[in-house]
């Protein structure tokens, strides 16, 4: 389990995150939600252990500002936004780099194989001969997720179950590869990992994640289930914009409508 | 770049998993091996007098025959030719190793220890040592002996490698046009500073430092290599444990971290390398260029950007195209010498300037 308690993160002197809690269990997709500045972005770095933060974050019971960046690298596996490289790797170069730490959890000898299993994951097989500069954003954004699914192979190793940290992991994606990302991690995540990813998405988020985060101006605004923080009259004021929750047909997954805007 | 990358293909050893460099790229390094022996032996078999190596090699074999040889030959070839050569290699392997360790580092291809301003930095380092190693610094080189030269070179090295990362990156990024004008304004002050030395100094330093500026490997004597040749190894026995780190790096400072490599460790060892070898170098050589530029792009073009091969294969091409500007410096006026940081400056900056110009849609320059 990831927990957090009581995390305060301040870049100089302005505070971005005060007193967060905030829980993922392994087995469950869990969505951070919430508007452009509400400190998604920097609790997402503060798990992924690139800002000094307040009060305490432990991976299955280890405190994260303790452990080793190896350690910490056989624990979880974090997907940045956006990644530009300034030398020419090939695709499959960039997602073998996942395996460097040499903690990928496959079989012996199973190494080797895994960029190639990975990139088909992602649906981009036959891609690993090319130029990963010469990709488009989203399947650069892929070949990433590939790389990443690659340091964390085995969702549960040794026994501990291990994380993937998702920063805006559809952002460039066409319709088609968001599903399959979110299906990514749903199966992650049923294989006994745990999954925090950063959506934009609601009705994404309200179809493949167990448990969700909204946060507003740096704090906590809700968490729960998404049927139990899906709720018109939240959304509506976290966001600063009237939202309409519905289900169709009743009980199903419910989606969200921005109400219509009155054109002045 | 793709075009190029793709034009020098090797369809046949395609038998590894498409992307895949690793084989390519041994087969190059053991290429690069047998080159560079070719090359060193033929830099041993020549120069200005007509010594000949096949005869001072027949002496070790058949001692009886050796009082036979002239001394000369065995002194032309035991104490000029072959402190050269080696000088060489170790020149050579240095500056090229800088520049792929320093390219990783600032995730720039354009880094250079020449072209950023660090040897001018070690060579105001070396200047000073040079014109007040006799008076006010003479404790320092009486305390440091023959490592006092390199030692001032390697400080200067650093002091400016970490002005330069300081001024040029933000957050892990650097941007290109920052670090060309820091580097500029890094080199014009160590310049300046040089200068004013220069200006203090006699008339025999003088001359010394006009030749030894321009680079040469004239001169090497095994004296200097015993000076520069331990820190050089190290440096390049240290760049092999930063192979990974470097490979990471290029994901950014953060995915770095992320995938388990103690980033900070890691660039302060890279400092300390390109210092250590581009200050060596420049103690026992002076200003030679270019070559920490051309030699890792040419590598990337064949093998690509994977550091566990570009930092062995650079020291070996990096050793053997210095041993060939040296050939060249030593021929094109003989029975003079031509400085053979002219004939890397030749090469090299149109080079420079070609890279600039295929890159220049890519990075907002």
């Amino acid at each position: 389990m990831i927990e957090a308690r009581n995390v305060t993160v301040s870049l100089g002197r302005a505070r971005i995150l005060s007193g967060v809690d905030f829980t993922a269990e392994p087995g469950r997709v869990t969505a951070i939600v919430g508007p452009n500045g509400s400190g998604k972005s920097t609790l997402v770095k503060a798990l992924s252990g690139d800002l000094p933060y307040g009060g305490s974050i432990t991976f299955n019971g280890r405190e994260l500002a303790q452990m080793k960046p190896v350690e910490a690298a056989a624990s979880r596996a974090v997907l940045p936004q956006a990644v530009a490289l300034s030398f020419p790797y090939t695709v499959r170069e960039v997602v073998r780099l996942g395996l460097m730490g040499g903690r990928s959890g496959a079989l012996a000898g199973q190494d080797e194989h895994l960029p190639e299993r990975a990139l088909a994951k992602v649906d981009l097989s036959g891609f690993a001969g090319r130029f990963y500069q010469e990709l488009s954003g989203g399947e650069q954004q892929r070949v990433q997720l590939a790389r990443v699914l690659c340091q964390v192979w085995a969702p549960v190793l040794e026994g501990r179950p291990r994380y993937l940290i998702l920063d805006e992991p559809v952002s460039s994606l066409d319709i088609k590869h968001q599903l399959l990302v979110m299906k990514i991690a749903r199966e992650f995540a049923a294989r006994g990992g745990g999954v925090v990813a950063v959506l934009h998405d609601l009705n994404l988020t309200a179809a493949f994640a167990e448990h969700v985060l909204v946060m507003r101006r740096g704090t906590r605004a809700a968490a729960g289930a998404p049927d139990a923080v899906m709720q018109d009259a939240l959304l509506s004021e976290v966001f600063d914009c009237p939202l309409k929750v519905g289900a169709v047909p009743a009980g199903a997954t419910p989606f969200v409508l921005p109400q219509a805007v009155p054109v002045v | 770049m793709s075009l190029s990358a793709r034009m020098i293909s090797f369809r046949h050893l395609d038998a590894a998993p498409a992307g895949d460099r690793s084989a390519r790229a041994r087969l190059a390094i053991a290429l690069l091996v047998a080159a560079l022996v070719v090359v060193a032996a033929i830099s041993t078999a020549t120069g200005a007098s007509d010594a000949s190596v096949l005869g001072v090699i027949k002496g070790w074999f058949h001692p009886s025959e050796e009082a036979a040889l002239s001394a000369r030959d065995r002194l032309i070839v035991y104490e000029i030719r072959l402190p050269r050569v080696a000088l060489g290699i170790l020149v050579g392997a240095a500056l090229a190793v800088s520049g792929a360790l320093m390219q990783g580092l600032f995730r720039n291809p354009l880094a250079d220890p020449g072209i950023v301003g660090v040897s001018a930095g070690a060579s105001l380092g070396a200047i000073t040592v040079i014109v007040l190693g006799g008076t006010v610094l003479g404790p320092f080189v009486g305390l440091f002996g023959i490592y006092a030269l390199p030692l001032a070179a390697f400080i200067g090295g650093l002091v400016t490698t970490l002005l330069l990362y300081r001024v040029a990156t933000r957050q892990g990024q650097t941007s290109i046009a920052t670090m060309l004008l820091a580097g500029i304004a890094l080199a014009a002050l160590a310049m300046a500073l040089s200068g004013i030395l220069i200006y203090m100094a006699d008339d025999r330093q003088l001359r010394d430092l006009t030749f030894w500026q321009l680079g040469s490997l004239g001169g090497a004597t095994w004296s200097k290599i015993g000076s520069a040749g331990p820190i050089i190894v190290l440096a390049l026995a240290s760049s092999s444990f930063l192979a990974r780190g470097l490979n990471a790096l290029a994901l950014g400072e953060a995915s770095a971290r992320h995938l388990g490599i103690p980033v900070q460790r890691m660039k302060n060892t890279a400092i300390l390398a390109v210092a250590a070898a581009t200050g060596a170098a420049v103690a026992v050589s002076g200003g030679i260029g270019f070559v920490g530029i051309v030699v890792p792009h040419l590598l990337r073009l064949v093998i690509g950007p994977d550091h566990r091969y570009l930092l062995p294969a650079a020291a070996l091409l990096g050793a053997s195209l210095l041993l060939l500007a040296d050939a060249v410096s030593r021929t094109v006026v003989a029975p003079a010498e031509l400085p053979i940081g002219i004939v890397t400056a030749v090469f090299g900056a149109p080079f420079f300037l070609w890279v600039l110009l295929r890159r220049r849609g890519i990075l907002d320059l």
